[in-house]
């Protein structure tokens, strides 16, 4: 099968060094990574990593077994698997000369995006959303002219797998 | 109620105090400033310390310890150069799955970051190659450190591991308590296989009319030889092995079919790309084993059993994976084999009558063998030494054509005898090898087969032989060149010897004498038997220099790359 794009969730134990082992797994076995976040759970000794790669599913089942291989990894689950919800995290500072303010103002309310700084020539703005969102969106803010782009990698969590069961109406 | 022990040690004491909880009676190592309190509480114990000459030695003796005793090996090293002459040693182990525990000093925790004298990052830069890696940052921890260690290193897979031990953790103080059982939550290796996979494979075994068993070094690891004899036996299966692997079936079983892949024998290279059924236990289908693997036993249903998942479908597509430990599951299966009444069927027997048959006309067609003229041939000397030894002694290797000629030649018929660097190939491990081995086992022959080049590597441990009073045996294959790779480049490179000439050699007969061993030379054929039992019978360290047939090739041989079909035959 071809290469595919594949959203691994890891649950790892939160110490020094560990983020660099799961690196180097990837680096030393020529395996790439296109986005890597890490931050701690609601149990500060357990750290949540996602991280997107590509590769086809030879290479997907070599990478999962080898990140359960190492000492500090607890878990490894493979979201595209599942159904699972993906954000992304985008602050676009953007010019903003007084003929664009209203129109990126638009742009931004579309896209149910946030201006979170603001000065006399330009905006920043916070925007969330899958990937093709921000895609859309930095697209729309180029031609004004943006000046600086700060972006997160996919975070990602498993949809809750107990299937929903419809209200009874009422009668 | 139980009083708890206030008691406080420092970080060296209590690492002498773990050390001896975890039965270690032999470290191999080298001191530094680093570790200076650690060699300051070594006369306080009874731990014996073997001192090497250079850190690569002492982790391929802690390496060949652990293979000989299927103990864990210890060894321990000073911060920053003496942490980097160890890394070769530590990959070697990892290539290998060999168990060893590396305590490396480091610089004081205030200093770590700061490019201190004799500082690196011994953590970072052997993550890679060890199982799993410590940087103790708090003598608190140290005691259940060195624990986890002990425990990761020798359980599932086996590996090395490294911790390091900054030297304020050492000179700090803290209470010592041993926690004989250990829960790493992440960590629980399989060795339980699934029985319903394991039936499979015994249906598979009864209606295969061509099945081979294909060994690798997990099986000598987890002590699974002689359930592994008992299996083949019943079950009518030819066996082949890796390098690695040597020594777990009995080669002079009628079912051997000798060692597999790039120099392995005709009979077993056929064998396995004929066969419709292959059984792999405890390997991990290397390159110099499968050659080309898309047409590596490519008629065959494929079984593949080993503790680690990620060696499975890793290198060749798997029909049967069986995730657990080699001698649980070769126990399982005996006892599922010995449930089937008859195991085989008439027809089964009649099927493998038949293949016994092919691979007999095999062996015939290609004969292991070699001429004996007036120059001494290198497999000359190694079938001398396996009838001198009586075919007893552990065999170490440099790498090399003499590592080759030792597996052929030298048949192994119990495992632990054969101690090679098969991952890795590191030449100059031999010596400090046969180092190790001798520790372990005193009472046993053993002899490093080595080249003129490899010993050259880590000829400095000539000395810690000696003045252990090791009476190791160094047989010297000495064809003046580095053999193996004179020969890829006869082969592939148009016979241009670039840098492969090794004939600026020192006189190794003299050089034994400078460091109080004994040295012998042979130079004619007739020399060999006579020279060898000199050796034999001397009790001290020894190295004979054999002056063999320079342009030697070690056949068969696949080229890199081709199937393992495609064999270069005398």
């Amino acid at each position: 099968m071809d290469d595919q794009r594949h959203i691994l969730s890891i649950l790892v134990d939160n110490q020094p060094g560990v983020l660099s082992r799961i690196a180097g797994l990837f680096s030393g076995r020529g395996y790439n990574i296109e986005s890597l976040c890490v931050a701690a759970t609601t149990d500060p000794q357990i750290s949540r990593l996602t991280m997107v790669t590509v590769g086809d599913d030879a290479i997907l089942e070599q990478i999962k077994k080898q990140l359960n291989k190492l000492i500090n990894v607890i878990k490894v689950i493979t979201l595209t698997d599942t159904p699972f919800v993906q954000r992304e995290l985008v602050l676009i500072k953007v010019r903003a000369k007084t003929e664009f303010r209203a129109e990126i103002l638009r742009i931004v309310d579309i896209f149910r995006a946030k201006v979170v700084d603001v000065s006399l020539d330009h905006y920043t703005i916070e925007v969330t959303g899958t990937e093709e969102k921000l895609k859309a969106i930095i697209t729309l803010l180029q031609p004004i002219g943006i000046k600086e782009i700060a972006r997160t990698g996919a975070i990602a969590l498993q949809r809750d797998v107990k299937p929903c069961k419809p209200e009874k109406k009422a009668d | 109620m139980e009083k708890k022990s206030t008691a406080k040690y420092t970080g060296a004491q209590i690492l002498m105090k773990a050390l001896k909880d975890e039965g270690v009676d032999t470290i191999f190592g080298y001191p530094g400033g680093a570790v200076l309190d650690v060699y300051n509480e070594l006369p306080n114990t009874d731990i014996r310390h073997i001192l090497v000459r250079q850190e690569q030695g002492a982790v391929h003796a802690a390496d060949a310890y652990a293979r000989v005793s299927g103990r864990t090996g210890t060894c321990l090293v000073t911060s920053g150069p003496g942490a980097t002459n160890a890394v070769t040693g530590i990959a070697s182990a990892y290539m290998d799955s060999i168990p060893v525990v590396i305590f490396t000093g480091q610089v004081p925790t205030p200093l770590i970051g700061n490019d201190a004298f004799q500082e690196v990052d011994i953590v970072g830069i052997s993550r890679p190659c060890t199982k799993h890696n410590y940087l103790v940052k708090n003598v608190n921890d140290l005691a259940r450190t060195i624990r986890e260690a002990y425990y990761i290193a020798g359980s599932g897979r086996p590996g090395p591991v490294l911790v390091d031990i900054p030297k304020d953790v050492l000179r700090s103080a803290a209470p010592y308590s041993y926690q004989k059982d250990i829960q790493i939550r992440s960590y629980n290796p399989t060795y339980e296989p699934n029985i319903k996979q394991l039936q499979k494979v015994i249906d598979l075994i009864q209606a295969a009319k061509q099945p081979v068993i294909f060994t690798g070094g997990g099986v000598i690891l987890s002590d699974a030889s002689a359930e592994l004899t008992r299996f083949a036996r019943a079950c009518r299966v030819p066996v082949t092995s890796s390098l690695m692997g040597l020594g777990a079936f009995p080669a002079s079983d009628p079912l051997w079919l000798g060692m597999l892949g790039m120099h392995g024998t005709y009979r077993a290279n056929l064998a396995v790309s004929s066969c419709d059924l292959l059984i792999g236990i405890g390997v991990r289908f290397d390159d110099r084993v499968t050659g080309k693997t898309d047409e590596f036993a490519d008629k065959a249903t494929i079984v593949h059993i080993d503790i680690d998942p990620t060696s499975i479908q890793k290198n060749v597509a798997v029909d049967v994976p069986i995730v657990g430990d080699c001698r649980i599951t070769l126990k399982h299966l005996n006892k599922l084999a010995a449930a089937q009444k008859p195991l085989l069927d008439d027809k089964a027997l009649k099927d493998r009558n038949k293949w016994f048959k092919q691979i007999i006309q095999w062996k015939e067609d290609n004969m292991m063998g070699y001429d004996q003229k007036k120059i001494i041939k290198p497999q000359y000397v190694v079938e001398k030494l396996f009838e001198l030894t009586r075919g007893e002694a552990i065999i170490t290797t440099e790498v090399g054509q003499n590592q080759m000629w030792a597996a052929q030649y030298y048949h192994f018929d119990k495992p632990r005898h054969f101690v090679t660097s098969g991952g890795l190939g590191v030449m100059g491990f031999g010596l400090p090898a046969a180092i190790g081995a001798q520790v372990a086992c005193p009472d046993k022959t053993v002899i490093n087969i080595a080249g003129d080049g490899s010993i050259q590597m880590n000829i400095q441990e000539m000395m810690t032989a000696v003045s252990n009073n090791l009476p190791v045996k160094i047989a010297i294959l000495n064809n003046g060149y580095l053999g193996m790779v004179r020969q890829w480049q006869e082969l592939f490179y148009d016979r241009r010897y670039s840098s492969t000439n090794m004939e600026a050699a020192p006189d190794f007969v003299k050089l034994a004498e400078a460091y109080g061993a004994v040295g012998l030379r042979a130079t004619r054929p007739e020399e060999v038997g006579p020279v060898i039992r000199e050796a034999l019978a001397t009790p001290k360290t020894v190295m004979i220099d054999f002056v063999v047939e320079r342009e030697e090739n070690v056949y068969p041989m696949v080229p890199a790359g081709s199937p393992i079909t495609n064999m270069i035959l005398v």
